[in-house]
């Protein structure tokens, strides 16, 4: 049994690039992901299962790294809710589109999630990294202390720093620049998942009709019912082939944009806690600042070692945050770009496939005596 | 005349169009008949003399005719009944007289043994030579008057080569109740013997009120769009019958520029009253009418029918439950193109910005495939199931008046038989006033059930071409409507891969 990992710096083994999340089993409420990674060296590949937990497991060692300069303005890859069985409206409404119970686009999220964490150049130097993706043992199932990092630490007072004014213009801007996009996002991706779940209703609806016209079909010699019963069949083909291609335009809308909405929204999240952190260490600055000045020459001295500190600190996070920021920017730019071109491609080749089916249908009712 | 300068009274609105014009809720006091000519009838129709066929024993006041009250047609040996249930002094029969010249079925002459020689077949070769060429098309509603008095009014063109009309292009003004009124006379005249009268579309409170009100909203456009669509194929399919398109009725329909009000939609009191106390006996006669059906094709075609029903009714609730995704679908569409439109705003970085722009215009456009393709669902699919659900309620009907027919054959025979005993009983009694009485009513009533006999004959090999004739329509019917739907389907999709394709380089130009 592995302990739990120590923050050393280690260098992953394995292609960052290239990890797969091949599957999922589902045992009640317990998913478990078969996970595969190519070696760095030779031509091997590493194996694992691992469950939704392990990858909080691996998320709250990635948070605790408090040891290393700046940690609070990382952008921390978003992990996708945990889809439950009879989830609550509120964690439906959380997981988007991740929560419709289709198993490829989770696992290509959790996917998504291993490859930012693999390519992020101070997060991938974690142990705990390293151990998720190699190791044949489970990872250590010990829960860490939860740190500020855990959203839900967040108190509601907390909450009325978010509007402090910042003391550098970029940030400034960035942080207003994120506020607007995260709610954007967030809208775009509801809006575009109630489209797919029509999609679907429409794709069943037709199903029902498909089948709903086999019993219209007669037996007989007459040559009007039979005429009749051949045009009901192939009308029923027809509908069939509706279904066919609603249901493909949904799982492409799920796969490509859905995804790519998805992910762009938690990564807007995530975008915003690292500032809203930012933020609050701003805060705390100002305010040991004031109690530097403030303090009595007794306390002076021990204000100013503070005060030193935070600044420190928050040079640290500052100057992460803005490589984080220009990063996140870049990545979050392509992500779109290539969901945008996989969504369009998948549609184009759908369209082009069901004109061409609804053409051989039209050519046989046209030659129907 | 209370009711000229008023509209049709409140009208219910799911009361489904059967054989008959409507069953009024509200009846109007019977002094609100109007007597208004019809523009081309000939006066000596009205009378008994009419050489309309002689249905006396159909109709007449027979008080031991069980089903005297349970007729819904007009007799022509009974002049209330005709004040009460016509809008006119249309008979209940096909006039031999038409203002054109062809010739019209003569059914069911008592003494005339025409009847056996016009059956169908004859009439269509006695046509010659004019080959069913019509289009007819409803179209330019137009509100007419104010407030609660306003209707719409219809065109209505005709395009033609046959001969049967007078131009072979040409329109007339109608009103909804026009149409009703029209209905009413075929149904009248036809349903009995046996031919399937299209049903008229059916009347809605609720849309035509908003219609009068003035609300110029997208509800009340849909619903004269609804409302002409369905008036177009009610004409469309009442003149693809070769017997009904002959119809003076449907002529001067037509063709007069002037027709005469139909009132009958207004409903009369004890008409209207009559109606709806004979269906109800109908529903308690027809649970005790057994008939021995010697005639295994009918038993066949009427369990067929049932069927059909059934699933026709399952297949139009499943067409509306899509039509109403499509169009939720198309409304999601447009919110998700706007979110769209609102992130590309929102967003810096250039290119990403303008395809997220181009994105939200090419799903307005998507949005707008939706909303057509819900259409070509509604008018298309739902309208033809709907109708075809309403026609079957039509051909239920005839299958009915065949038993009707039948019954009243054996009630005519059992009461020979019963006349025959009293009259031998007669014979050893001392009264030969009674006796000769007796004898009298025997020979009237052998001529009755000879009717009867014929009557129930000729109803039934109507009933089979009707049947024969609905069956091929039905096939041609779904096919042409399918292809419609198909061809837009394909050009649904045709039109998605030309918006992304003009999309594709967009997408890729974003870095």
């Amino acid at each position: 049994m592995m302990e739990e990992a120590k923050d050393e710096a280690s260098v992953l083994s394995v292609h960052g690039d290239d990890i797969k999340v091949t599957e999922v089993l589902k045992d009640g409420d317990t998913l478990t992901f078969l996970i595969i990674s190519k070696k760095l060296s030779g031509t091997g590949e590493y194996h694992v299962d691992r469950t939704y937990d392990d990858f909080e497991w691996l998320q709250q060692h990635l948070f605790a790294q408090e040891d290393v300069p700046g940690i609070q303005g990382v952008i921390f890859p978003p992990l996708p809710a945990k889809p439950q069985v009879n989830a609550s409206a509120k964690t439906m409404k959380q997981l988007g589109i991740l929560g419709l119970g289709e198993w490829q686009p989770y696992c290509k999220a959790m996917e998504t999630f291993l490859r930012q964490v693999a390519a992020h150049s101070v997060l991938c130097r974690n142990k705990a990294v390293e151990v998720f993706l190699t190791s044949s043992a489970p990872p250590g199932r010990q829960k860490i202390r939860k740190n500020i990092f855990n959203r839900l630490s967040q108190a509601v007072e907390e909450m009325r720093k978010e509007g402090h004014k910042d003391v550098d213009e970029f940030f400034q801007t960035e942080r207003d620049r994120n506020l607007v996009l995260t709610s954007c996002t967030k809208t775009a991706a509801e809006k575009f998942l109630d489209m797919v779940l029509t999609e679907q209703k429409i794709a069943v609806a037709c199903g029902h009709f498909s089948a709903a016209l086999h019993l219209l079909v007669e037996p007989g010699e007459d040559a009007d019912k039979q005429a009749f019963s051949r045009v009901c069949v192939k009308l029923s083909e027809v509908f069939e082939s509706m279904k066919k291609n609603m249901t493909s335009v949904a799982e492409n809308n799920m796969s490509t944009l859905g995804l790519g909405l998805d992910l762009e929204s938690r990564h807007q999240e995530a975008e915003k806690e690292m500032l809203f952190r930012r933020t609050c260490k701003l805060v705390e600055l100002e305010s040991t600042k004031r109690n530097a000045e403030k303090a009595k020459p007794v306390k002076k001295l021990a204000m100013e070692e503070v005060k030193k500190a935070a600044e420190t600190e928050f040079e640290h996070i500052c100057r992460v945050a803005k490589q984080e920021i220009t990063r996140f920017e870049k990545v979050r730019v392509e992500m779109l770009q290539q969901a945008l071109v996989q969504w369009c491609e998948k549609q184009l080749l759908t369209a082009k496939e069901s004109a061409d089916q609804f053409n051989k249908h039209l050519q046989v009712f046209g030659g129907m005596a | 005349m209370a009711d000229t300068a008023r509209d049709p009274p409140p009208e219910h609105t799911d009361f489904h169009e059967l054989e008959d014009g409507e069953e009024d809720l509200f009846p109007e006091p019977t002094a609100t008949e109007e007597e208004s000519q019809p523009a081309s009838l000939p006066a000596e129709d009205i009378s008994t003399n009419s050489n309309g066929p002689k249905q006396d024993s159909l109709f007449d006041d027979d008080p031991e005719d069980l089903f005297a009250e349970a007729t819904e047609e007009v007799s022509l040996d009974s002049p209330e009944r005709d004040v009460l249930l016509s809008d006119g002094p249309s008979p209940a029969i096909t006039p031999i007289t038409p203002p054109t010249s062809v010739i019209t079925p003569r059914i069911g002459h008592a003494h005339d043994d025409m009847f056996t020689r016009s059956s169908f077949d004859e009439i269509e070769e006695e046509e010659g030579g004019d080959s069913f060429d019509i289009h007819i098309s409803v179209s330019d509603p137009e509100k007419v008057g104010d407030g609660m008095n306003a209707y719409m009014a219809y065109k209505v063109t005709t395009k033609t080569s046959m001969s049967l009309f007078k131009c072979s292009d040409f329109s007339v003004k109608r009103r909804f109740s026009d149409f009703l009124g029209l209905h009413s006379k075929l149904a009248s005249k036809y349903l009995h013997i046996g031919y399937i009268v299209p049903p008229a579309p059916e009347k809605s409170i609720v849309g035509m009120t908003k219609v009068k009100v003035g609300k110029e909203d997208q509800s009340s456009n849909e619903f004269v769009e609804k409302r002409r669509s369905a008036l177009e194929r009610y004409l469309m399919r009442t003149v693809k019958h070769p017997i009904l398109l002959k119809d003076p009725d449907v002529l001067q329909f037509l063709e007069s520029s002037e027709l005469p009000r139909a009132v009958s939609t207004q409903a009369l009191s004890s008409a209207g009253l009559l109606r709806m106390v004979n269906k109800a006996a109908d529903a308690v006669n027809k649970m005790t009418i057994k008939m021995n059906e010697s005639d295994a094709w009918f038993e066949e075609k009427q369990q067929h029918f049932e069927n059909l029903d059934v699933q026709l009714r399952k297949l139009h609730t499943s067409v509306e439950s899509l039509v109403c995704h499509r169009k939720e679908l198309s409304v999601n569409t447009a919110q998700f193109a706007k979110s769209a439109a609102m992130l590309g705003n929102s967003e810096d970085h250039t290119a990403l910005s303008r395809a997220l722009s181009q994105l939200a215009e090419v799903e307005e456009k998507i949005d707008q495939l939706h909303q057509d393709q819900a259409n070509a669902d509604f008018y298309l699919f739902s309208e033809l199931l709907g109708d075809y659900v309403r026609l079957i309620t039509a051909v239920k009907g005839v299958f009915d008046h065949r038993m009707k027919t039948w019954q009243k054959w054996q009630d005519s025979q059992m009461l020979l038989q019963k006349k025959r005993e009293a009259e031998a009983k007669l014979q050893f009694t001392n009264k030969p006033d009674k006796l000769q009485q007796a004898k009298d009513e025997i020979k009237e009533l052998e001529g009755k059930v000879q009717q009867g006999e014929r009557d129930f004959e000729q109803i039934s090999k109507i009933i089979r071409k009707e049947v024969s004739r609905f069956e091929k329509e039905r096939v041609k019917d779904f096919k042409s409507i399918i292809i419609k739907y198909l061809e837009s389907l394909v050009q649904t999709q045709q039109q998605l891969i030309k918006y992304w394709e003009a999309f594709l380089p967009e997408a890729k130009a974003i870095s």
